[in-house]
């Protein structure tokens, strides 16, 4: 059997979510190809290719997929299904656009989001926030999965022996067009893959306590900065900044959660973290009931003399 | 211009769901059912676009048992105009569920269809786009804002790094994210005006729609349990644990 990842890359390097799929894609065995979708991408198909395990790279590069469009990314899916028996990308808003597109395409049922690889047909996957794990058996003959990447480790490269492929991009019908963007720029690591995370709940009151209080300590400890929902609703926090049931999944090292009272829809999105830290003057809150160390008490006091102390 | 809003059935989010001893799933039974939260977000989204002139009826569309009707009631008490239950009590997998929209959208011929961007349910996250798919309609999918301009759409859309904004052509598929608007309250008076809208009820097989699942959940088990860990007195004490016990430091 033959697999294909698509990865997640910043058209110069293959970032990690990718490595992880990797992981996800060993575990069902058979050979393995990578799609580089995106224009302007070579950089990145070269460091492809040291993935370790992988076969083949494909590229796609074209002007119609430079900005991560659904129609377009899901009609090449589709074009060069016919040659796998099963589909993994890195579930991000990429492929959660794309991927159920090009699925109902192949009239194939896409499994979402799993977290362990039971057997090449058989997955586990997190439903209701997390709080029931569904073993699920795909009937389909070609998998389309995307893989919770907070749940597997990351591949270590090889030596870049992949074969690389062009692959001509059919042009499509226009569908949506990209108008205009916005992103958040940050020096910082990226939340998904960070080592570190501290994040912020709506007990910091404000924007600008949030970016008073929580940047010192994650600048201190090289740390992403998330957010619950409560505080990226409140405007505390960008969108992306959010960690949770429909935010982002993260499993890092250390997880500090400031002033975030545990949520279930937040608790499932970093309760694969290592090491949990709770800092809550409220000594219920459910935060705790999932935190390593909890202390209780004043954030604006203990957040401060925690990254004075770390010096 | 029609808006078609499908809604679902879920437990309600406040609800801690548990898993049957027995792993054969949830247990739903006397558990508080809800409109799922990300739809009832797309029905206000659809009832502000008719108060700002932009669509002339909402029809509210909802797949699932009997009680499905509640839902649909919930959604004609906040303002859709009528609904369509297609009623079943089998599970209804995202691609089972685009299929049958998309036969009631050849019926309906809506200008938009907006729906949630994912069940808090199942968290599967794919309905919107697959019905996009299947109609060969564009899509926008986790929308904070929609601007609906004559015959196209301006969709912002929250994606990983911060936001991006597409235009699409109508007719088209919107799916809403968690800050695309607040859901009003139904008041008193329109939920006794919501009863007497009409629902139409139908079943899969009249739109002769195969609804067989495709994935078998062979068992459904508690996630893995984290312990609670221990309190901590000071700042110093958390850095030596971190440092000497965790060894994260």
């Amino acid at each position: 059997m033959t697999t294909l990842i698509i990865a997640e890359h910043d058209g110069q390097t293959v970032k990690d979510a990718t490595r992880k799929t990797l992981t996800a894609a060993l575990a069902i065995g058979g050979d393995i190809h990578v799609l580089v979708a995106g224009h302007t991408v070579g950089a990145a198909a070269t460091a492809a290719r040291r993935l370790a395990g992988v076969g083949k790279v494909l590229v796609a590069d074209d002007a119609s997929l430079a900005h991560d469009l659904a129609e377009p990314l899901a009609a090449l899916i589709v074009a060069l299904a016919p040659a796998y028996d099963a589909i993994l990308a890195p579930s991000n808003a990429v492929t959660k656009s794309a991927l159920p597109r090009a699925a109902a395409l192949l009239d194939v049922m896409q499994v979402s989001d799993i977290i362990a690889v039971v057997a090449p047909d058989t997955f586990e996957r997190p439903t209701y926030a997390g709080n029931a794990i569904e073993t699920v058996r795909s009937s389909d003959a070609l998998k389309l999965i995307t893989v919770r990447t907070a749940s597997f480790k990351a591949t270590a490269d090889g030596t870049g022996e992949a074969v690389v492929d062009a692959i001509a991009v059919a042009p499509v019908t226009s569908f949506s067009r990209f108008v205009g963007e916005h992103l958040t720029e940050s020096s910082r690591p990226e939340l998904a893959a960070a080592r570190v995370v501290v994040s912020g709940g709506r007990a910091l009151a404000s924007a600008e306590n949030f970016n008073a209080v929580l940047t010192p300590l994650a600048d201190r400890l090289g740390a992403a900065i998330g957010a619950s929902r409560a505080a990226v609703d409140a405007g505390y926090a960008p969108n992306d900044w959010q960690v949770g049931q429909t935010g982002k999944a993260v499993s890092p090292d250390l997880y500090i959660a400031v002033g975030i009272s545990g949520a279930i829809q937040h608790i499932a999105g970093m309760k694969d973290s290592k090491v949990i830290v709770a800092i809550n003057k409220d000594e219920e809150a459910p935060i705790f009931q999932v935190a390593d160390y909890g202390i209780v008490g004043d954030l604006f006091e203990i957040v401060p003399a925690l990254t004075k102390a770390l010096g | 211009m029609k808006i078609l809003v499908p809604v679902k059935r879920v437990v309600d989010y406040n609800i801690k769901v548990h898993v049957k001893a027995d792993g054969s799933g949830v247990d739903l039974a006397n558990v508080k059912m809800s409109m799922n939260p990300f739809d009832e977000i797309a029905v206000e989204e659809a009832l502000r676009l008719r108060e700002a002139g932009k669509a002339s009826e909402i029809i509210a569309v909802s797949i699932g048992p009997d009680k499905a009707q509640d839902t649909l009631r919930t959604a004609l008490a906040m303002g859709a105009d009528r609904g369509i239950l297609i009623k079943t009590d089998a599970t209804v997998e995202p691609l089972a569920v685009a299929k049958l929209l998309k036969a009631v959208v050849a019926a309906e011929a809506p200008g938009l269809v907006i729906l949630g961007k994912q069940a808090i349910d199942d968290d599967c996250n794919q309905t919107g786009q697959m019905l996009a798919a299947l109609l060969g309609w564009p899509q926008a999918t986790f929308a904070s804002k929609v601007v609906i301009d004559g015959t196209a759409a301006e969709v912002t859309r929250e994606v990983d790094g911060g936001l991006q904004t597409v235009a699409v052509n109508l007719p088209a598929v919107i799916t809403a994210d968690l800050r695309l608007n607040e859901p009003r309250y139904a008041s008193l008076p329109n939920i006794m005006k919501a009863k007497k809208k009409p629902i139409a009820i139908s079943s899969p097989a009249d739109f002769g729609v195969d609804i067989t699942p495709r994935l078998t959940v062979l068992k459904t088990a508690d996630p893995k349990a984290r312990k609670a860990g221990i309190r901590v007195g000071s700042v110093d004490e958390l850095i030596a644990k971190l440092k000497t016990e965790a060894e994260v430091l």
